[in-house]
């Protein structure tokens, strides 16, 4: 449970670092554009200039940055944490497979992180057989996530059934919100 | 046609609902409706002041809710009689059409109890034989009130009051049908107010609804509440740890402990009718599977085994076997299997799926939750196996559970964007709402006989 909020803090510590230096990066590029434009007009004088500031990148530095996009891409992902499913079924939308991938390439370099999956229904159905469906929406999540390499001593699944419904409604639309699994760290 | 029935059902609704009942919302549905008539007379209070007690608003409404009886509006009634010696003239009763009369008073015994005496009388054969029938037996002449059909004294505590309004109601209900009346029996459910600190509530109440008392408060869901055969204890299903895990709680003690906490689900629980063994749906080995605990030596016994869903076992009364619901053959359907040769049959045909399967006590039917067309209702077929009926009309229905005189069946179904109980009469022809305040009112469990 500690370590679990510990872990969540973290996460959101990181993600409002690395939002707050986005901003500051493109901010630091427009006043120097403008600084060099300036300078060139006033001086009236054309001259060379190298692409320091935009040079070719290594091959080693490409794939760091593409490493580095590819973890700011998936810390964003991992903000999802809702996947949604149709009715009495069980299997994982290909829309969900990116944040999937995302949680399980978390949970790969994280080896002591745990990760519960939470099955949900719409309210259809008994609540028994619900709890059945749930847990089997939360099986194939597992199952997904296993398939990408997740130890499954690392997941957890408990299903609520219809027990559990964020919109409390009964309409197609709340029932579409609330067929869903829930990854929770 | 149908217009008609239901523009006299709703002013059937508006008398009834204003003599005896306001909470109570009355929809008679299709066909002819079946109750009997019958004069319920306000009982007499010997004392000064006002009565204490309105023990006829309780028993008419007892009776009007059984479906089975009509009590007519105190408007019509040709007298106020409170013994069968006040009656003067029989045929006037007889021309109401009534099939009996109930009539009694109410005395003050000593502080805080009453004396309560009560008649119920046929007014045809009291017609007959005038209040005195006379036939020749062995030594001569004998003369009896047969008219009387049952007739009792009992001194009764104040707080007991309501209950013995309800035994009132058993001993006219037993009298007139010949079978026993559930007038006494509780209910247990769930109640969800989803704003609340703690949302999930355990409760027990009446069969009525009258008198609900909290028996567990959880942050967390509550589930599936299953009556022992002694009606003094609920197993249930609780979600407290973060996952599911049965409890058995003592509802006079409140005293509670865990049963079972198994990796995954833990649901479904159901009390076998001798009360020594638990079924329940484990799926710590994978698939949902049916298992049976023997609860002196918490021994688990797998009862199916199958890579798709199977769930909700319910006991048949001989304790023998269980009927289940079991996504085997594709859509989800009730199947049976015999304790002790393991065979399993499947046991519902109708519509597209069938679940939520319960035997009634009487082991001739099965009521259940039937799906055809995206619509859930609750229905009834013979068992193992014959005519089948759907006995509601509204929707999403679920959790049937039966009376245990097998007269009545109570439900949860949607009203107004909110779960709700109701009652449906084995035959499908009464249906009443229970009122409910704010929240969702969900998995109702009919006790024993208590």
């Amino acid at each position: 449970m500690q370590i679990s909020k510990l872990i969540k803090a973290s996460v959101m510590a990181l993600s409002v670092i690395t939002l707050a230096a986005c901003s500051s990066t493109s901010d630091d590029a427009t006043t120097s554009t403008s600084s060099t434009s300036q300078t060139t007009q006033g001086s009236g004088v054309a001259g060379v200039e190298t692409g320091a500031a935009n040079r070719i990148l290594t091959p080693a530095e490409e794939r760091a940055q593409e490493r580095e996009q590819q973890q700011q891409r998936y810390a964003d992902l991992r903000k999802e944490n809702v996947l949604y499913f149709a009715f009495d079924d069980a299997s994982v939308r290909a829309e969900f497979a990116e944040i999937l991938a995302a949680h399980a390439d978390y949970l790969m370099r994280n080896p002591t992180a745990t990760l519960v999956i939470e099955g949900h229904t719409d309210e259809r159905g008994t609540p028994e057989y619900n709890i059945a469906l749930g847990e089997r929406r939360a099986k194939s999540v597992v199952d997904y996530m296993q398939s990408l390499g997740v130890n499954i001593r690392q997941m957890n699944m408990v299903s609520y059934g219809e027990e559990k419904p964020v919109v409390r409604q009964s309409n197609e639309r709340a029932w579409s919100q609330n067929r869903r699994a829930v990854l929770v760290y | 046609m149908k217009r008609l029935i239901l523009g006299m059902a709703l002013v059937l609704c508006s008398i009834l609902s204003g003599q005896a009942n306001a909470g109570l919302e009355i929809v008679i549905t299709e066909g002819t409706d079946s109750a009997r008539p019958i004069a319920v007379v306000p009982f007499k209070w010997l004392g000064s002041g006002t009565a204490p007690y309105n023990f006829t608003d309780v028993v008419s409404s007892d009776l009007i809710r059984s479906g089975r009886f009509k009590p007519v509006a105190l408007g019509q009634l040709p007298s106020r009689p409170s013994t069968d010696a006040e009656i003067e003239n029989y045929t006037a009763w007889a021309r109401l059409g009534v099939e009996a009369v109930l009539v009694g008073t109410v005395a003050e015994f000593a502080a805080g109890r009453y004396e309560v005496s009560y008649q119920l009388i046929d007014p045809l054969r009291g017609q007959i034989t005038g209040g005195l029938s006379e036939y020749i037996q062995d030594e001569g002449l004998v003369s009896e009130q047969d008219h009387i059909l049952d007739g009792r004294t009992s001194v009764v505590l104040e707080s007991q009051f309501r209950q013995y309004a309800h035994r009132i109601s058993d001993v006219v209900y037993e009298a007139l049908t010949g079978e026993r009346g559930a007038f006494l029996t509780r209910i247990a459910y769930v109640f969800v107010e989803p704003d609340a600190r703690l949302p999930y509530q355990l409760m027990v109440s009446d069969y009525d609804g009258e008198n609900a008392r909290v028996l567990l408060r959880s942050p967390e869901p509550l589930m599936s509440p299953s009556w022992s055969p002694d009606g003094s204890k609920l197993a249930y299903v609780s979600f407290e740890n973060q996952t599911a895990e049965i409890f058995i709680q003592d509802i006079y003690t409140t005293e509670r402990e865990k049963l079972t906490s198994f990796p995954r689900i833990n649901g479904s629980p159901a009390w076998s009718p001798d009360g020594t063994k638990m079924a329940m749906v484990l799926s710590k080995d994978g698939a949902p599977n049916i298992y049976v605990m023997d609860l002196a030596s918490r021994n688990l016994k797998q009862v199916t085994d199958h890579w798709r869903i199977d769930t909700e076992p319910k006991w048949t009364p001989d304790g023998k076997s269980l009927v289940f619901t079991s996504e085997r053959g594709g859509l989800p359907q009730v199947y049976r299997v015999d304790l002790d040769s393991a065979r399993i049959r499947r046991t519902t045909f109708n519509g597209n799926s069938n679940l939520g399967g319960v035997v009634t006590p009487d082991g001739k039917g099965l009521v259940m939750v039937n799906r055809d067309g995206g619509f859930y209702h609750i229905a009834r077929q013979d068992f193992p196996s014959g005519n089948f009926q759907q006995l509601t009309q509204t929707t999403l229905d679920e959790s049937p559970s039966v009376a245990p005189n097998g007269s009545m069946i109570i439900y949860s179904t949607m009203h107004n964007n909110q779960q709700v109980l109701a009652l449906v009469s084995m035959d499908g022809r009464f249906q009443a709402r229970l009122p409910s305040k704010a929240g969702d009112v969900k998995a109702p469990a009919w006790s024993p006989f208590l």
